[in-house]
């Protein structure tokens, strides 16, 4: 009569349950880099302890399995090991019984699949071809900022040089401090004993009370000239370290404002204009020179630039906006994201008022879009996805507060043609549902609709695209060695390379730009770093809830473009900042000097 | 100040002081293993734990630093039992048959166990393997080592070598080569200092004390030692014998015992070094234009190891000069062997050396010849002779002092001084002014460069109106950043001299070993005192270096010298 028994033993299930949640989060903090055949030996012993031990494959081959891996480990087998294991996999796979023993035998073959050159270096007795254990949040970050010491210096209320600490590996600093993606939070190892360290929290807090900083002396004139195309974040970044360097440098700028997509893409409610003009007008504080209104192919060439200065960076972003492709995209009231926030960011304000609308896509773009169109009056905005919620790029937070301010999702939606009326004005999104199906190799289902499925069309004035942006005209080659550095060179950086990406990704390629600019044309400039970082002091690691940011109440800012977000309190940083477990000194960031990543 | 308490005793101490060093200062001791002051305060092996008031954790005493009013226990049950098991933890991955081990007696691990009482192994011992190639003069067994990490913090901060690393993770981290490369394809000099810091016995030099033995006793074979500077300033160390400090005569007697036929002195081709490289220095100095500049001394094997991976644009600057070692070994197998009717091929050059790199030296091909052979045929450090002499169960006591065999009787306290830093330059020095002058100068006019100041010595001098500038320095890691220096042009200098040890060859990587204490300046003292007190302290006034010139090699820089006593440095 089990089926009809209730179990009573609530208290032990609670902590089983914080057991395996202890579980996860301590596998989130592996680094990327730990080495992945160690990994599998791991999850094999997981698995095993999960396998009830019914069928041959799972009980006897598992361990046979995790014994070969073992080996491997230890240094010993070669190809032919390797070989065997894949056998091994393969025939467990195809003969276990249930899942427990056909995903373990799976993820083993992927494993062998994807890191072979590990399997083989460590078979052949030469070792792990992976980095050592790194500090996490330092490795994370593209720029590789020094976060941990930041963090310590804030513990000090040593917020001047901990703003000066940061500006070294990263000059957006405010503007990160409150739209930085975070990817240094990811591996936390914090994560370890309760959840990651809110680091951009920490970050905005320092900028906020950094009255004092020091600016870096730049070093002494070096009489190059080089030119910036593009004021945006990978632009001033290039900038801003040239000029340190002491560097002559002109940013040459399309619009009649700086930014790039910090301006023309970002809400002010999210990087409120005060902080990215103070920031800007910060960096130019260097001695950067600036052409405003003066687009690349139109005003100027680069074989005119080229002439004038020793070197370009080509940072210009990608500002094109793809189409959706849909029946009726010509109709009056289909915009793109990149139009609205353009328009937005030079202040001029569409009035929304009373209009239906929806947005499609599932990023922070288009959460970025439906917040705006309900901040300019929209009756109603319906977010359309194809996929789940939980496959949409926007950040969890982005998509819950959209929410909040009332934007609707409507998922597993694709959008099949815009109808309009007579006037050639939108009336409607016609959409049909969709099924999520098979995984792709990273894990996102494929999705077609639903055969019988019918068509609807939701009643609205306004469609917006927000599915993504494009380079809008490639120049010149990038950057080669064999460049003829008589006639000027040309080196490019930011979403203009990588296509649509993160701030700190476009910080961290400007400024290896700078240094390879800085190295051809002879130099090897280098900012000192002269802070000194207080020592650890002695904690019980006790766990302790991570200290999240408020939002303010929908009801207050939905109709205005105040920032949304309240930075955190002393109190709140303070006892975030004891939270960081200084990876940088204990473990083996100790080892080199407290300086690995 | 920093108010804490330690042991319920409260004291005052600077801030930044880390708890062992504010417990040492007030003579609390607290047991440490994998520490080095400065060069190694990782807190790995977690032994140093003490407890803090207001903690459940333990926290090691070399890197935490006191805060105000920080109430620390060090001896209570609670961190006794946990220094305890890490202790057990560490041997149970550590080959304990300290019967057979090199460091039997003079190991840290052993008499920490002993000091914290391990009676006991609760941990099924688990030892790991590492292939290593026995053949080279630096030998590493992974099953000793216990990951204290000290080589790589020497390596990295004094040498600034780099040479070794920590390979793989978990309990699979071992210490190697950096990137898996063997030892003798990755940039090691072979100075020896990890194998002096190292507290156990996985890093050793290569024993060659066999090959010794066997000759001694073969009568078809004439051996034939030769005896560093340095090894007279700590070879007692090991033989437990203070007396011994500094009486080299005493080692001579010894040798004699143990069978070897001839013994010398190294100290006499130091006086040769000193007449070859002075004579070359004047040479450059006359002849500016067709030199580089500075000139490097090129007596260690370490240093000229260095420059050929480090600086090959500075091979040119070295001074052609060989080695004292090699150049003795030259000597022996031609002018010696000569002199005593001897067919080279049926000697064995042997010497005692503090280093280690020498036993790499000593085998380049170019250092010998197909008539004689190697010029040197192995060498053995002060640990080996020590263990020779024990092994042999010589009764120091009981020897008399003995001379030097003839015709290379003779040496000077210029000689003598070769083995600390600035000795090779003050030597240089003394004999150069009067190659220049053909007056002596006052005994001490150059001692100032014997002085440590930072990362290097810089003195300058007025010779006959020639204006001398030189720079010493000592250790790998000073000796980078002067290279560096020069190179920038930041320091401009016409000699310079560097040693691959901290503090020269006294603080060789082949000296008796004292579980981490830095005893160069104590043995320095030795030498200086020695040359003090030498009869000669002039290099040209080595009788017997004169009489060579005279019967064999002619003049300093003539076609015979060039032959024997000089080298290039791009082979």
């Amino acid at each position: 009569m089990k089926r009809y028994a209730i179990s009573r033993n609530n208290e032990s299930r609670a902590i089983i349950d914080r057991i395996y949640s202890d579980l996860v989060r301590r596998v989130i903090s592996n680094p990327s880099d730990i080495c992945q055949v160690a990994v599998a030996s791991n999850f094999l012993k997981q698995s095993r302890s999960q396998s009830c031990g019914k069928c041959t494959p799972c009980r006897i081959g598992l361990i046979k399995l995790e014994k070969k891996i073992d080996r491997i480990l230890d240094g010993e087998g070669g190809e032919a090991l390797i070989e065997e294991l894949k056998n091994i996999a393969t025939n467990i796979k195809i003969s276990a019984d249930c899942a427990i023993g056909i995903a373990s035998a799976d993820m083993v073959l992927r494993g062998i699949g994807v890191f072979y050159d590990d399997y083989l270096s460590h078979a052949n007795g030469n070792g792990c071809t992976s980095k050592r254990i790194t500090v996490p949040c330092i490795s994370r970050c593209p720029a590789g900022v020094q976060i941990p010491h930041y963090i310590t210096l804030l513990k000090h209320k040593r917020y001047d040089e901990a703003v000066r600490l940061i500006r070294q590996d990263n000059p957006l600093v405010s503007v990160c401090g409150l739209i930085c993606e975070h990817p240094c939070e990811d591996r936390c190892r914090r994560n370890m004993i309760d959840d990651s360290i809110n680091i951009r929290g920490l970050k905005r807090f320092i900028t906020e009370h950094a009255f004092n900083e020091i600016r870096e002396e730049n070093a002494p004139a070096t009489g190059k000239k080089i030119a910036i195309i593009g004021g945006g974040p990978s632009g001033l970044t290039c900038a801003y370290y040239l000029a340190v360097m002491g560097h002559d440098v002109t940013i040459i700028e399309r619009l009649e404002h700086l930014g790039g997509m910090l301006r023309y893409g970002i809400p002010k409610y999210r990087l409120p204009r005060e902080v990215l003009d103070s920031e800007i007008e910060f960096i130019l504080g260097s001695g950067i020179h600036v052409i405003y209104n003066t687009s690349l192919g139109i005003d100027t060439t680069l074989d005119e630039l080229k002439e004038e200065y020793d070197c370009i960076y080509l940072s210009i972003g990608a500002h094109g906006s793809k189409t959706i492709g849909i029946e009726g995209e010509e109709l009056n009231g289909v915009y793109s994201a990149v139009e609205l926030l353009r328009e937005i960011g030079d202040e001029h304000m569409p009035n929304f008022t009373g209009k239906k609308v929806a947005v499609i896509g599932g990023g922070n773009v288009a959460m970025d879009v439906a917040r705006t169109s309900l901040r300019l009056g929209a009756d109603g905005v319906t977010i359309v996805y194809r996929r789940r919620r939980q496959d949409m790029t926007a950040q969890a937070i982005e998509i819950e507060s959209t929410i909040a301010e009332g934007g609707e999702l409507l998922t597993l939606h694709s959008p099949i043609r815009a109808a309009g009326d007579e006037n050639g004005n939108v009336t409607g999104l016609v959409i049909r549902k969709q099924i999520a199906s098979a995984l792709d190799q990273t894990g996102k289902p494929r999705v077609h609709a639903i055969e019988a499925a019918e068509e609807q069309t939701l009643g609205v004035d306004i469609i917006i695209s927000a599915i993504g942006q494009s380079v809008e005209e490639k120049h010149e080659a990038i950057y080669d060695n064999n460049y003829d550095h008589e006639s000027g060179f040309v080196v490019s950086g930011g979403d203009y390379v990588s296509g649509p990406a993160t701030v700190i990704l476009a910080v961290a390629a400007a400024k290896q730009a700078a240094h390879v600019i800085d190295k051809e044309l002879g130099f090897a400039h280098a900012i000192p770093r002269e802070i000194v970082i207080p020592d650890p002091v002695p904690d019980d690691l006790i766990a302790c809830a991570r200290v999240d940011m408020v939002e303010r109440k929908p009801s207050q800012i939905i109709s205005n473009f105040t920032e949304i977000e309240v930075g955190m309190c002393e109190e709140e940083a303070m006892q975030e900042a004891s939270r960081c477990l200084r990876c940088d000194k204990n473990g083996f960031g100790e080892l080199k000097g407290g300086l690995i990543w | 100040m920093v108010n804490i308490s330690i042991n319920n005793q409260v004291i005052s101490v600077p801030e930044n002081t880390t708890i062992l060093e504010a417990s040492k200062m007030y003579g609390i001791n607290i047991p440490t293993l994998c520490y080095l002051k400065e060069i190694n305060e990782i807190a790995a092996c977690r032994i140093c734990l003490v407890e803090i008031k207001g903690y459940e954790r333990l926290f090691p005493a070399c890197n935490t630093k006191v805060l105000e009013g920080m109430d620390i226990q060090t001896e209570t049950r609670k961190v006794r039992n946990a220094r305890r098991m890490n202790l057990q933890f560490i041997l149970a991955n550590h080959d304990t048959q300290c019967n057979t081990c090199v460091r039997n007696s003079n190991c840290e691990l052993q008499n920490l166990s002993a000091q914290l009482n391990i009676t006991t192994q609760p941990f099924k011992p688990e030892l790991t393997k590492k292939k290593w190639d026995d053949t080279l003069p630096l030998i590493r067994d992974d099953s000793k080592c216990i990951r204290c990490m000290r080589c790589i913090g020497v390596c990295d901060y004094v040498q600034q070598m780099k040479v070794w690393d920590v390979l793989g993770s978990g309990a699979r981290a071992k210490v190697g080569v950096c990137g898996s490369t063997p030892l003798n394809e990755s940039d090691c000099t072979y100075c020896g200092q990890c194998i002096t810091h190292c507290p156990v016995g996985a890093l050793s030099a290569r024993n060659d004390m066999d090959r010794f033995f066997d000759d001694v006793e073969n009568p078809e074979i004439i051996t034939v030692v030769q005896i560093a500077p340095a090894v007279r300033a700590a070879w007692q160390e090991d033989l437990h014998d203070d007396s011994l400090g500094g009486n080299i005569k005493k080692l001579a007697s010894a040798l004699r015992k143990l069978g070897v036929d001839y013994v010398f002195d190294t100290d006499f081709t130091a006086d040769l070094t000193i007449m070859e490289e002075g004579s070359e220095l004047i040479e450059r100095l006359t002849h500016p234009d067709q030199y580089a500049w500075p000139m490097y001394t090129s007596c260690c094997p370490g240093w000229v190891r260095f420059t050929k991976s480090q600086a090959p644009d500075m091979l040119d600057n070295l001074s052609t000069a060989k080695s004292p070692q090699q150049m003795f070994g030259a000597v022996i197998k031609t002018y010696f062997a000569n002199a005593k009717q001897i067919d080279p091929k049926k000697i064995r050059s042997i010497s005692i050396m503090p280093c280690v790199s020498k036993k790499d030296e000593c085998t380049l091909p170019k250092f010998g010849s197909e008539e004689r052979g190697q010029d040197v045929d192995y060498v053995l450090t002060t640990r080996e002779i020590d263990r020779i002499i024990k092994a042999a169960s010589i009764n120091l006591g009981q020897l008399e002092p003995e001379e030097f065999d003839s015709p290379m009787a003779e040496s000077t306290g210029a000689g003598v001084i070769f083995g600390m830093q600035g000795g090779v330059m003050e030597a240089a020095l003394r004999s150069a002014y009067y190659l220049v002058t053909k007056e002596k100068p006052p005994v001490d006019a150059f001692s100032e460069v014997r002085t440590k100041e930072n990362a290097w010595t810089e003195a300058e001098f007025d010779i006959a109106g020639i204006k001398l500038k030189v720079a010493i320095a000592s250790g790998l890691g000073n000796a980078r950043r002067l290279v560096n220096a020069i190179r920038k042009k930041e320091v401009v200098y016409d000699f310079v001299e560097i040693m691959a040890c901290p503090g020269g060859c006294v603080g060789g990587g082949g000296q008796p070993i004292s579980g981490g204490k830095e005893l160069a300046d104590v043995r320095g003292k030795r030498l200086n005192a020695l040359d003090q007190n030498a009869e000669i302290r002039f290099s040209h006034e080595n009788p017997d270096v004169l009489k060579l010139y005279e019967d064999f090699l002619g003049a300093p820089l003539s076609h015979k010298s060039h032959e024997l006593l000089h080298t290039n440095h791009h082979q």
